[in-house]
């Protein structure tokens, strides 16, 4: 690999951590304001910017941006041969991206697009904003054009050959992606764009709804992703022992491909718009989706046995204590497993045709879901920075023992800040509001679980400090003598031939859209045969 | 293709707990009739007071023909209309919510009375509070700057308290 290979992916990293950092301060202004324990800083217009600020940062731009990078660094890394299209067509999608993101973070900023990361018709925003949105999604498809084409380059030069495990679910993952992404795109093509731009009078609040939907489950998968190929492949790496299956893995990847898109209607379980058949349909593929993250689960942790008995462990648990805890990719991998343990079980909870009301729209959902993408998906994009960023740079990284104290601080941030929100939430504290304006009885329960959630924010955006610290004081370091390598795990039992349709998704793709059409065909074509009535634009 | 004999059972348990998982919520939803909120009902938001259900005047807790007790509510930024509401406890409610303006959502902290109210639709559900006390109905989803003003009232009374027509 040449000296130059490290720019694209790099380039890319930086702007998703960079964005990212700003965004971790909004997120500790938000839980100080809507703690209601400092009056100084409560500033409603200002809260609901920043509340749709960091959203859209963290959903939209820390997650695209990192995995186009991360994508980039696997497709050259693995399969060692140019990108098709070239680095040119690379730096033409981080352009594009980078231009959206601009666009849309100028309006974010000024308080033209409070909107939320989910859009929320009929609050309309300022056009440029859905616009800058939209460019920022049509980058990523390049990136997407360019994963896939590069897989079927080298497969083409290696007939036969299984495609690298990391390869192959970063190129699931682009599939995954472009396939979600189609939904959130004809809301925002078909809807909000003319309708923003008066070209059209009123959109139909509850399709725009629906086909948002379609994106909004799969998107959390496409977060998800990254951090389970360092499961697969960095994380038994960094312990010194193999992945315990090849095979699984790829079976797991391949489940959350086929049933993370047909079931986003869950979040749609307490809408009026959606017969409660559909919804059960949805469920049930939203329980299937648990069984790939189950089989995940094994074979992290067995992988991880196998390490520590290579260590010396001894005994039920002694492989446990026997692991090398103190290199960053293990210790994030342990504390990933922690938190989507604990976040699986919420999920349970919403994911539940019936128990979901108990919880709908409360801070137990935005506990959850800062669990399972701020904690176990977040930190392991950490860990990956770590790992990849000497073989990126050719430089060592500053200090791992800074990497180990941001990692702790950012876990035990975590814990602090989503816990108690899980009892918010039972405790019945809608999720998005700022300093509570309700009666003081029913406020009083909430406060020692609001000042527990303002001491993680602040946690948090200490730990994310120190990891800008540490990753942008390792370009200062002299060169290595030698260029450090970018290594995989390698599986214990070596896949030397694959089944086609563990090697490939042409399979797959047709029975996602088969799939497709079922679960979403007729919910969406409804709103064509319905006399529905549409809305207009309203101003936050 | 190698599948170590371990790793087989736990493929064969984690199918058989999202099974059970499916099968549990399955049986509640057929046997108690435990569903989320679904009628598929349309409205036309910007004219809600000319409708006879939810014109200003018929607003609240009504008999229906049937005897069953119906409340019609109106969401708008940034309340809900009527503001403030008597029920009786342990007797099935069935609310139906219409949006004047924008998205809302309507939580009975603390029950499981949770619905968003879309414009455009008529969100129904039914439910029975069996605990009589004061809870507060939060506006559970973003509708604008006001959002976390808009809440109101609704007092749970004891069965044989309630009185239909003095206290609704």
């Amino acid at each position: 690999m040449d000296a130059q290979a490290g720019r694209l992916p790099l380039a890319n990293i930086w702007i998703a951590f960079i964005t990212f950092l700003l965004a971790a301060f909004m997120g500790l202004y938000q839980v100080s304001e809507r703690s209601g324990l400092f009056p100084r800083i409560e500033f409603v217009e200002l809260y609901y910017r920043s509340v749709s600020s960091h959203g859209v940062i963290m959903g939209f731009v820390l997650t695209t941006f990192f995995i186009m990078g991360f994508g980039y660094w696997i497709a050259r890394s693995t399969l060692k041969i140019p990108l098709w299209g070239g680095n040119a067509l690379g730096w033409l999608s981080f352009l594009v991206s980078l231009g959206g993101t601009a666009a849309a973070a100028a309006m974010l900023f000024t308080g033209h697009a409070s909107v939320m990361y989910t859009f929320y018709p009929p609050l309309k925003a300022n056009p440029v904003f859905y616009i800058g949105a939209t460019l920022l999604v049509v980058g990523s498809w390049i990136w997407c054009l360019q994963m896939v084409m590069t897989m079927n380059a080298w497969k083409k030069a290696n007939p036969g050959a299984p495609v690298p495990l990391a390869m192959y679910a970063m190129t699931a993952n682009a599939i995954l992606w472009f396939i979600t992404s189609l939904g959130v795109a004809s809301e925002v093509l078909f809807q909000l764009i003319p309708w923003s731009l008066g070209l059209i009078d009123t959109i139909d609040v509850g399709l725009a709804r629906t086909l948002f939907s379609w994106t909004l489950h799969a998107i959390v998968y496409f977060w998800l992703i990254p951090a389970y190929i360092a499961f697969y492949t960095l994380v038994p790496k960094a312990a010194g022992g193999k992945l315990f299956s090849d095979e699984f893995s790829r079976i797991s990847i391949l489940m959350l491909l086929v049933f993370s898109v047909p079931i986003g209607m869950h979040h749609l379980y307490v809408d009026p718009m959606q017969a409660a058949g559909w919804k059960f349909v949805h469920m049930l593929g939203t329980f299937m989706v648990a069984i790939p993250t189950l089989i995940t689960g094994f074979t992290v942790i067995a992988s991880l046995e196998v390490s520590g008995r290579l260590r010396g462990g001894k005994g039920l648990f002694g492989w446990i204590k026997a692991l090398n805890w103190d290199d960053p990719m293990v210790l994030a991998g342990g504390f990933a497993l922690l938190m989507l343990t604990i976040g699986g079980w919420g999920g349970l909870v919403n994911a539940s045709y019936s128990m979901d009301t108990a919880v709908h729209n409360t801070q137990w959902i935005t506990g959850h879901f800062h669990l399972i993408f701020a904690g176990t998906t977040v930190i392991m994009y950490f860990a990956i920075a770590y790992y990849i960023w000497p073989a990126m740079t050719g430089r060592p990284l500053f200090s791992q023992r800074l990497a180990r104290f941001q990692l702790w601080l950012w876990f035990i941030g975590m814990l602090v800040l989503t816990l108690p929100w899980h009892i918010l939430g039972l405790l019945g504290q809608p999720r998005r509001i700022g300093a509570p304006a309700y009666s003081q009885e029913f406020v009083e329960p909430w406060i020692p679980y609001e000042m527990a959630m303002v001491l993680g924010g602040a946690i948090l955006a200490l730990s994310a400090v120190l990891l800008i610290v540490n990753l942008l004081f390792s370009h200062l370091k002299r060169r290595s003598t030698q260029r450090p390598r970018m290594e995989y795990a390698e599986a214990l039992h070596p896949t030397l031939k694959l089944p086609a349709l563990l090697n490939g998704f042409g399979f797959w793709v047709i029975v996602i859209a088969a799939y497709m059409v079922a679960s979403y065909g007729y919910p969406i074509l409804q709103f064509f045969l319905m006399d529905t009535h549409g809305s207009f634009p309203w101003s936050i | 293709m190698h599948v170590d004999s371990t790793e087989r059972k736990w493929v064969i348990l984690s199918f058989l707990m999202a099974f059970a998982m499916i099968g549990i919520l399955a049986a509640y939803a057929i046997n108690y009739n435990i569903r989320p909120p679904s009628n598929v009902e349309t409205i036309d938001s910007t004219a809600l007071q000319l409708t006879e259900e939810f014109a200003e005047d018929s607003l609240g807790l009504k008999k229906a023909e049937d005897g069953s007790l119906v409340v019609t509510m109106v969401a708008m930024r940034y309340g809900f209309y009527p503001q403030d509401m008597k029920v009786p406890a342990n007797t099935p409610i069935t609310f139906r919510i219409a949006s004047a303006d924008v998205l809302h959502g309507v939580h009975t902290a603390g029950t499981n009375m949770n619905t968003m109210v879309v414009p455009g639709y008529v969100s129904q559900l039914t439910t029975t509070f069996p605990k009589p006390g004061k809870y507060p109905m939060f506006c559970n989803e973003y509708c604008g700057l006001g959002h976390d003003f808009m809440w109101s009232r609704l007092i749970v009374v004891p069965k044989e308290e309630f009185k239909f027509g003095e206290d609704s």
